[in-house]
């Protein structure tokens, strides 16, 4: 039961981290529990159909059909992402503001909603096809305490999900959405760097230089604290060259996106001072 | 000024399949039981290859590593194959995600 246990623990904390900043990024936003909730939903219904034709996509485009699943899948989130964080670049302050004024719900565009139930269900879906086919493998392998294990690996992923969830609600409001934002920047960043990864093991990448450095010394791929880190921030202990670059651009990319349609990046405070009552008509 | 040589150098790296597809060297494992045969594989050092994995066992297996870049599902009685390095000498760890204490093998690289 704990080998169960602890597999499926590493995939939903992968996914929960996901669903974890997604859910601080959207706080206070009306209806996004219902969004969130949606997103995992589909997610899991995704993960079956998935698991379900995971011999099919495996054998698809001449063999490499998992990987370029897998790129393309986190390339979408990548994208949804990176429209949420430019779009929130220029909407966060407002809603912030909203927020602590009414200390209640805030309206957020429903598009950019839309964008971060699908990075939800494509983390769900992307994880959770891993738990099913291990599953169904214990299954037909007779092995016991299948249950047991899957529950207690969802409790414990779930669980540092909120715990991380919780520790972020302390941030201050009116630096909360900055952070958030920075968050989904670093995550998106690390998504397409897994995604360079992929391609690289498809030979439809080059390398460009394995380890460009090795810190697993200090903190190596597969500890918990490492896996953590390396979904919230892309975290590589022995990273490729080419996972720098795709790293650096679309690090590069949302900064610029935010440059441009945001304007500066003001505190909560200026900007709530310098325009005390834009908002109040569609805070309603 | 940029010397025009450059350009097939950034052709090959940009399309690694023209360059070395032809004439990858390519190594095999066996999963049998949950284990890798075998379970030590030596590989040439700073060369690219291709490794394939046959899966005979009648579950899912996910071939994995965190030493090197690696993480896909072989379907029972399947084949996948992945590419590895060019990897500098020294030895790589790689598993089996699904069954951890049985599948558990060593790439060599020499």
């Amino acid at each position: 039961m704990w080998g169960i246990a602890l597999l499926v623990f590493r995939e939903v904390l992968e996914a929960a981290l996901i669903v974890t900043v997604v859910a601080a990024a959207t706080r206070g936003v009306a209806r996004r529990s219902v969004f969130i909730g949606g997103g995992i939903s589909l997610g899991v219904l995704g993960a079956l159909l998935v698991a379900a034709f995971a011999g099919a996509i495996s054998n698809a485009l001449s063999g490499v059909g998992q990987e370029l699943f897998n790129a393309s899948v986190l390339f979408a989130a990548v994208l949804m992402i990176g429209w949420h964080v430019i779009w929130m670049s220029s909407h966060g302050r407002e809603m912030a503001r909203q927020m602590k004024e009414l200390g209640g719900a805030v309206q957020a565009g429903s598009s950019s909603l839309a964008m971060l139930l699908a990075v939800v269900a494509l983390a769900v879906l992307r994880e959770g096809s891993e738990i099913v086919l291990f599953l169904t493998g214990m299954l037909a392998g007779g092995a016991t305490g299948l249950l047991p294990g899957l529950a207690v690996g969802i409790a414990a992923g779930t669980a540092v999900g909120l715990t991380l969830y919780f520790g972020l609600l302390r941030i201050p409001v009116r630096h909360f959405f900055t952070a958030t934002n920075w968050m989904l920047v670093l995550l998106a960043a690390g998504l397409a760097s897994s995604a360079a990864r992929y391609l690289v093991q498809a030979n439809w990448l080059p390398e460009w230089g394995n380890q460009i450095w090795d810190s697993s010394w200090l903190l190596s791929n597969g500890s918990v604290l490492g896996n953590i880190l390396h979904i919230l921030v892309g975290y590589d202990a022995q990273p490729s060259g080419i996972q720098l670059v795709f790293y650096g651009v679309v690090m590069g990319l949302l900064v610029l996106g935010m440059k441009l349609f945001g304007g500066s990046g003001k505190s909560v405070k200026a900007a709530a001072a310098s325009a005390p009552t834009a908002s109040q008509a569609s805070a309603g | 000024m940029k010397s025009p040589s450059l350009l097939p150098l950034l052709l090959a790296l940009l399309f690694p399949m023209v360059a070395i597809a032809a004439d990858t060297p390519t190594f095999t494992l066996v999963l049998q039981n949950h284990r890798y045969v075998p379970n030590e594989l030596r590989i040439p050092a700073q060369t690219r290859v291709k490794l394939e994995i046959v899966n005979k066992d009648p579950t899912p297996e996910e071939f994995e590593s965190v030493d090197f870049p690696a993480e896909k599902i072989v379907m029972p009685n399947s084949t996948i194959s992945v590419f590895v390095g060019p990897l500098k000498p020294g030895r790589y760890g790689f598993y089996g995600e699904f069954h951890q204490p049985t599948a558990k093998g060593t790439l060599i690289v020499e």
